[in-house]
């Protein structure tokens, strides 16, 4: 690993020409990631972007980094044998809503089970893009697709919902047309030891264009979001002057000073999984932020100081021990 | 104890048998204790562990049944043994299963102390097979004997429950064949000592019903005769008792240190695979990672990016889990990185038989995924091979960027054999070629010779690139839709297969190199071909043997060899794959011998095929 130079966000841009629609919100998150990239003090060598399919899997050819273009859904799979050949090395999954919640549902959960330190990008924009629009499992019911004429009768996952159940050590949500909030999330994900679920809302212009609008859209985003930060208490609105707070049955509505401190280490996530699967429609805020930052321990990490402390007891493994080892006899 | 001299001692060359009993009564231990023993006495052994995929079948069911041959000899033997010269019958459903099997004049121990009523009802026996002890005494040297009661009588003083005494049963069975084998209780009684050092009361009862076996066996005059078996004329050197499993563990392990990379494992518990995670999972000093993942795809996928990341990356599993590994093997054919798959095969399709042995996944080996996407392919012959053909697909895999399909199955996977420990000069030396920074190849430049590309692991500075599934340009690796160019790299990534074959050492023919027939196996058939061609040149029939390492790509001079022969012949257990391939590529008429019954051929089947085939 050499020295790390100071990078620029070109230094983190391919000479291949980037091939999304125009006006895809991964356009914005792409350059969101290659800003974040050139400030953290990595080598760019030690950076391994990984993905599965899917519009958002095209993302490590635009990345002037290591990058693995793997198969549907099994992005996190390459990544865990990635991140526990080589613990040096920055893994960055990038994903989409049907490549990591449909057919690559069971690697996720059980790499956020295991807590290797790798950072997952979720786009989700409810829709099977590169396919040409079928309901994805992030869908909401009632939705016209390709594959479903009279509307979507699947109900959907709530990806900070399963991420939190799966027990990942990082969970947060972001938007890609909110730079400012995506770099800080991106940051704290880095920063955080252990496996990080970063979900982003994504806008796909073609076939479920502006679904996140009523969250999003800048004319209601002050009032329809509220930004989850550890210590701080949950206040929103353009002035700061509402907030939420935990009551007895759920979470209500306050004046700001009245606000209950968000806390993203809470043990149990009782409350964060209260807080992500409220309703986006209903007057409380849709939370955006970090759901959770906890420590526990690495995969990668435990493997690695297994290895050593066997290696320590038994010695180093030559092919003579090899070879010997066990009850042997001679013939002569 | 020491052996009585009244009774006669025979020199015999060659034995075979057969522990027969329930799933939870310790006949594979009991084999294995009789093989290790034998082993360290010199002898040659070969061994066919026979058991239900269920851990624990209902008791006493003739589908619970688990069997263990061991065969030991003073001869260079290469099967387990057609016929069992001695069946150990622990229970009704043990002898009807096995009973048929039993040589004529061989000799017959059968536990009356589990068959009662109960005990026949659940075998399906209407009657009492043994109430026709005469007819049973007049077939068999016939020995009835109650080993419950023996052993609780033997174990009476440990303190133990009666439930926990029995559970010695197996051993005073092992007790009494020790004593009518003339093989000592060292190995055992060492082996038990370790096994128990926790559980002193259960240790002592083991070692008492061990020793009482052979009281009994020498006061009863259950044998005539007492037997040796001398050591076997096996070439000098130091041995080991080798499975085929651990052998294939330790060729991987051997294999990555001879190239200097760490082993990363990724695999799936499936039968009869899992022994291999399970042995390599205690080589962390040899820089083994093992990597127990969510299903088959993740561990292959896990495999994939070890590899990427700069180790070898190896998964293992059996015919079903090579299915759901198949999308993925296409990627690494596409990326051209090192990885191999090994492949216990077991009886299918589907879940099929998973305890049972076949041959009948090479076609998925050879055909198994989409697009044009050849690969290499090796296979193991016996148990003790399984190391070297390990460290051959280690080879290949590094030697030209490739995954390679590694093919063993259940009969060598779970049987075991002598070992004789290779001279570490003997291994072949093996080039991990990374690229280092300054580099100035393209990531899918080639070695003129081999056609491998560079392997650029992430981490190395200036060689910054992308990989994928997608379709590449010639050199630079960039995404490319382009016709000609694809075209161009499928015929590319087939040269650089084909081009393995120039790296084989030439083929080996077992008996003249030209004849009225040759036998051409791959394989776990490889012990039962070689002993039925012995057998043909015995009889002076002008019959070789050909066993294929490399399956694919095939070697270069094997169209040459078979050439000389009138008549060509392909044992394999399955419909006759190779024998397919052998047709395609060279056009030329063969004959195959299929058998699709879970069970390996034996040395006197073949033969009695072979002479068939050349009386026709």
């Amino acid at each position: 690993m050499s020295t790390v130079t100071e990078y620029k966000k070109k230094d983190f841009v391919s000479d291949q020409e980037v091939r999304w629609c125009p006006g895809c919100g991964d356009y914005a998150i792409l350059a969101g990631v290659q800003q974040v990239f050139a400030g953290l003090g990595v080598a760019k060598e030690d950076f391994a972007v990984i993905s599965g399919i899917g519009c958002s899997s095209r993302f490590p050819y635009y990345m002037n980094t290591y990058g693995f273009h793997t198969i549907h859904g099994r992005a996190p799979a390459v990544a865990s044998g990635v991140k526990i050949a080589n613990p040096e090395l920055d893994v960055w999954v990038i994903t989409g809503d049907g490549d990591a919640l449909s057919i690559g549902g069971n690697h996720l959960i059980h790499a956020m089970r295991r807590n290797l330190n790798i950072k997952v990008l979720l786009f989700n924009n409810r829709i099977y893009g590169l396919t040409k629009g079928q309901y994805s499992p992030t869908t909401s019911p009632g939705l016209v697709t390709a594959s479903s004429p009279y509307g979507s009768l699947d109900q959907p996952f709530n990806p900070i919902a399963v991420a939190l159940g799966a027990n990942a050590s990082f969970v947060a949500r972001t938007v890609d047309t909110q730079p400012k909030h995506l770099k800080e999330v991106l940051k704290a994900a880095h920063a955080h030891k252990g496996f990080a679920f970063i979900e982003i809302l994504q806008n796909c212009v073609i076939f479920n264009d502006k679904v996140f609008d009523h969250i999003v859209d800048r004319s209601v985003r002050d009032d329809r979001q509220v930004d989850l930060r550890d210590g701080a208490p949950m206040v929103f609105g353009k002035e700061l002057d509402k907030g939420v707070r935990f009551a007895d049955n759920g979470i209500e509505l306050c004046a700001a000073d009245e606000a209950s401190n968000w806390d993203a280490a809470e043990a149990t996530s009782a409350d964060a999984m209260r807080l992500c699967q409220g309703s986006e429609t209903a007057e409380i805020p849709v939370p955006i932020g970090i759901f959770k930052a906890i420590e526990r321990p690495v995969l990668e990490e435990e493997i690695h100081a297994q290895i050593a402390a066997t290696t320590e007891k038994l010695g180093e493994g030559t092919l003579e021990s090899l070879l010997n080892a066990g009850e042997t006899w001679d013939i002569d | 104890m020491t052996p009585t001299q009244e009774i006669p001692l025979q020199q015999v060359d060659d034995v075979v048998i057969r522990f027969a009993g329930d799933s939870g009564d310790g006949m594979q231990l009991t084999g294995n204790q009789f093989t290790n023993t034998s082993a360290l006495m010199g002898n040659d052994i070969a061994t066919f562990p026979d058991y239900p995929a269920e851990i624990r079948a209902p008791v006493g069911t003739v589908f619970g049944v688990s069997g263990f041959q061991v065969r030991f000899s003073s001869n260079d033997i290469h099967t387990p043994g057609d016929q069992p010269d001695v069946l150990v019958a622990m229970n009704p459903a043990a002898l009807k299963v096995n009973l048929a099997d039993l040589k004529e004049g061989g000799t017959l121990i059968v536990n009356t102390g589990n068959f009662g009523d109960r005990d026949l009802a659940k075998a399906h026996y209407d009657s009492n097979p043994l109430d026709n002890a005469e007819e049973l005494a007049d077939k068999y040297n016939y020995i009835a004997i109650d080993l419950n009661q023996a052993t609780l009588d033997a174990v009476a003083d440990c303190g133990l429950t009666n439930k926990q005494a029995l559970r010695s049963k197996n051993l005073l069975a092992l007790g009494m064949l020790y004593y009518a084998y003339s093989r000592p209780f060292d190995t055992t009684e060492k082996w038990l000592a370790t096994k128990f050092s926790k559980k002193p009361e259960i240790l002592d009862a083991n070692l008492k019903a061990l020793h009482a076996g052979a009281v009994i066996a020498e006061n009863s005059e259950f044998f005539a005769i007492k037997y040796k078996v001398g050591s076997a004329p096996l070439a000098e050197g130091t041995y080991r008792n080798m499975g085929g499993n651990a052998a294939l563990a330790m060729g991987l392990v051997a294999g990555t240190q001879l190239a200097n990379l760490n082993l990363f494992y990724g695999s799936y518990p499936i039968t009869p695979a899992s022994d291999v995670l399970h042995a390599l999972a205690r080589y962390k000093n040899y820089g083994v990672t093992t990597f127990q993942a969510e299903d088959e795809i993740a561990a292959v996928c896990s495999a994939i990016g070890a590899s990427w990341a700069g180790s070898l990356g190896v998964t293992g599993t059996s015919g079903p889990g090579l299915a759901l590994k198949g999308e993925a093997l296409g990627l690494s054919v596409m990326i051209e990185q090192p990885l191999i798959v090994v492949n216990v095969q077991r009886a299918g399709p589907s879940t099929g038989m998973p305890t049972k042995t076949e041959q009948s996944d090479l076609n998925q080996a050879l055909y198994g995924r989409s697009g044009e996407s050849p690969l290499p392919i090796v296979s193991c012959s016996s148990p003790g091979d399984c190391f070297e053909a390990a460290i051959e697909a280690v080879r290949i895999a590094v030697t030209y960027m490739t995954p390679v399909i590694l093919l063993s199955d259940g009969y060598i996977g779970n049987g075991a054999e002598p070992f004789l420990i290779p001279d570490i000069s003997s291994l072949p030396e093996i080039k991990n070629a990374f690229a280092e920074e300054g580099d100035t190849r393209k990531p899918f430049d080639r070695d003129p010779k081999t056609l491998a590309r560079p392997w650029i692991k992430p981490g190395t500075p200036g060689l910054e690139h992308r990989v994928g599934g997608l379709e590449k340009a010639e050199g630079t690796g960039n995404v490319s839709y382009d016709a000609e160019n694809h075209e161009r790299m499928v015929l590319m990534r087939e040269a650089k297969v084909a081009g393995i074959a120039d790296s084989y050492k030439p083929l080996e023919v077992f008996g003249e190199e030209s004849g009225d027939l040759v036998v051409l196996g791959w394989g776990s058939t490889y012990g039962a071909i070689r002993s039925a061609v012995e057998r043909c040149h015995n009889k002076g029939m002008k019959v070789s043997q050909v066993h294929l390492r490399n399956i694919w790509p095939l070697p270069s001079d094997l169209k040459d060899v078979l050439s000389k022969f009138d008549k060509v012949v392909l044992p394999e257990l399955n419909r006759g794959q190779l024998n397919r391939l052998i047709r395609a590529e060279y056009l030329i008429d063969t004959i195959s011998l299929p058998k699709i019954q879970g069970k390996p051929y034996g040395g006197a089947e073949l033969f009695a095929h072979f002479q068939k085939i050349l009386n026709a």
